[in-house]
């Protein structure tokens, strides 16, 4: 199976071929994959150097003249770095733009810490009007690009990562899909969590939710689903823990909830290896998850049938 | 002079002094708050192809102003040009006011961009200028000012390093010049663009004529740049 960001390149150059308005922006990182759009659309992949600001900036220039920028490179310095272009340049020049991050959150542990961004999503949460897209399969990214794309001139931040479910899913780039139905809390898992969550959670008496656009996030799907499921929610989150949190409780913010935000840790590990080992190493795997889920769901005194 | 209502009145870069002064309550202005308006003026009177009719128009000059502290005088020329309506001017700063003390394009009739921090004007420039030539449009041109200042963050000398070598004949830089900068060599703003393959022409910025030749001169295959030098800051 191809990765999410090997399906990026293919996707969007097919866009560039039928869409004349689209344009990408690149700073040296991903530029193979684009090689031959670049050679048919010398004027609509740019390749601005290892400069992140100007990256940002440019996709902003490109957007007021009318053009939809997809703009990428890894989330450290696609969102991180140039943050305050992505503040300014796109939010309050009102230029929209599709900025599609790799490397996530350890996509590359052995990179280290100044290629991982576990807090992308958590810093875009502090600004206004960005859609958030964290695709779990490749062919999810690959709609939820095109969702992007076609979204106007909306601000819309795609996340890819080598981390991934084992099949795609049905999802319309907006909404909550239900895979689980239980009565016992709500589980939503975000992403590349899904399979991991669901051999976690196998046999408790949870629902799951599968997010896969967590901004804005779908607060009607949510709550239907606390009718049947209760107001006890735990959300699995592929980047800071509790990133979502504050989402969750303002969805909730009328009735008597309970939240339990999991994810990846803020203090730096300062390890290597592999991604299998600092999915581990946060409590992410099926086994840690499994405890962490169960004794919250138990604390309120529903102790789930077969655990 | 009475300027009291935008009647379609045209105004001159005499009435200029007079429209900064509703904004600040008088006529007298130090070179702080003057050192851009030789420069608007030229531009917008005699180089810029945009009028406010023509303000949307995909075809017409983009003129950006990245250096957005002190903007009285743009206010002042665009009210002079007709994109603002002159009895905005004295509301400068309130609440309600459209024109506040950094620029906001969302708010300004005839702005491009909003400013205040500095280093974005230029890689939205380069930006602007690839947006123009991917669609075909080879004419129209994009001006963005700085101030010398400016140029010490870092983001413009990513824009200058690329626009060189990318061969962005459209692309235009103004840089005033009031030697505000506090570690500055002589002479090395026109070398920091001419190393990065710029057409570079520096100029007395109070000289309307020269400043005319300036923004005129042409520059085939290459960005342009016009240091503006007026007086220094703290004179």
């Amino acid at each position: 199976m191809d990765t999410m960001r090997e399906r990026f390149a293919p996707v969007v150059s097919r866009m560039l071929d039928e869409d004349p308005r689209v344009a990408v922006v690149l700073a040296e990182i991903g530029k193979d994959g684009f090689r031959e759009a670049m050679a048919r659309h010398p004027d609509r992949v740019i390749n601005v150097g290892i400069r992140e600001q100007l990256l940002v900036g440019a996709a902003a220039g490109l957007a007021l003249t009318g053009l939809r920028p997809v703009v990428h490179t890894f989330a450290s310095f696609l969102v991180e770095r140039p943050f305050e272009q992505v503040k300014l340049d796109l939010g309050h020049q009102e230029a929209g733009a599709v900025l599609v991050s790799a490397a996530a959150s350890f996509d590359w542990p052995a990179g280290g810490y100044t290629h991982m961004s576990p807090g992308d999503v958590a810093l875009l949460d502090t600004l206004d009007g960005w859609t958030v897209h964290v695709p779990g399969h490749p062919d999810e990214a690959e709609t939820l690009l095109h969702h992007a794309v076609a979204a106007g001139d909306d601000k819309v931040y795609v996340r890819l990562s080598v981390q991934s479910n084992r099949r795609g899913r049905v999802i319309d780039g907006r909404r909550l899909v239900t895979v689980r139905e239980g009565r016992a809390g709500v589980v939503v898992a975000v992403g590349p969590m899904l399979d991991t969550v669901l051999a976690a959670t196998e046999g408790l008496d949870v629902t799951v939710l599968y997010a896969t656009t967590v901004r804005p996030l779908d607060t009607a799907g949510l709550r239907r689903a606390t009718q049947a499921a209760g107001t006890d929610v735990v959300l699995v989150e592929p980047y800071l823990a509790g990133t979502s949190t504050a989402a969750v409780s303002e969805a909730l913010s009328d009735v008597p909830h309970r939240v339990l935000g999991l994810g990846v840790g803020r203090r730096e590990l300062r390890r290597y290896g592999t991604v299998e080992e600092h999915v581990a190493a946060h409590g992410l795997d099926a086994r840690s998850l499994r405890g962490r889920i169960g004794a919250f769901v138990r604390a309120q005194g529903r102790v789930a049938a077969g655990v | 002079m009475t300027i009291t209502a935008d009647h379609g009145r045209t105004h001159g870069y005499d009435d200029l002094p007079g429209l900064m002064g509703l904004m600040t309550g008088d006529e007298k202005h130090g070179p702080a708050a003057t050192s851009t308006l030789d420069v608007l003026w030229v531009l917008y009177d005699r180089v810029l192809r945009v009028t406010p009719r023509r303000r949307d128009d995909p075809a017409r000059d983009r003129f950006l102003l990245s250096k957005g502290h002190g903007p009285m005088a743009y206010y002042a020329v665009l009210a002079a040009k007709g994109f603002v309506p002159v009895d905005w001017l004295p509301g400068f700063g309130a609440y309600d006011s459209p024109l506040g003390h950094h620029p906001d394009r969302v708010l300004v009739p005839g702005a491009e961009i909003a400013s205040g921090s500095l280093g974005h004007g230029l890689p939205i420039a380069v930006g602007t200028a690839l947006g123009l030539r991917a669609q075909g449009l080879r004419d129209p041109a994009v001006w963005v000012l700085i101030g010398d200042a400016e140029l010490d963050e870092g983001s413009n000398h990513e824009a200058i390093a690329f626009a060189g070598p990318a061969g962005l004949e459209r692309l235009h830089t103004i840089v005033v010049d009031n030697s505000s900068a506090s570690h500055a060599r002589p002479g090395g703003i026109a070398a920091r663009f001419e190393a990065a393959g710029w057409s570079a022409v520096t100029v007395d910025g109070r000289d309307h004529e020269a400043l005319y030749d300036a923004f005129t001169a042409p520059h085939p295959g290459r960005p342009h740049v016009v240091v503006a030098r007026v007086e220094p800051k703290t004179a």
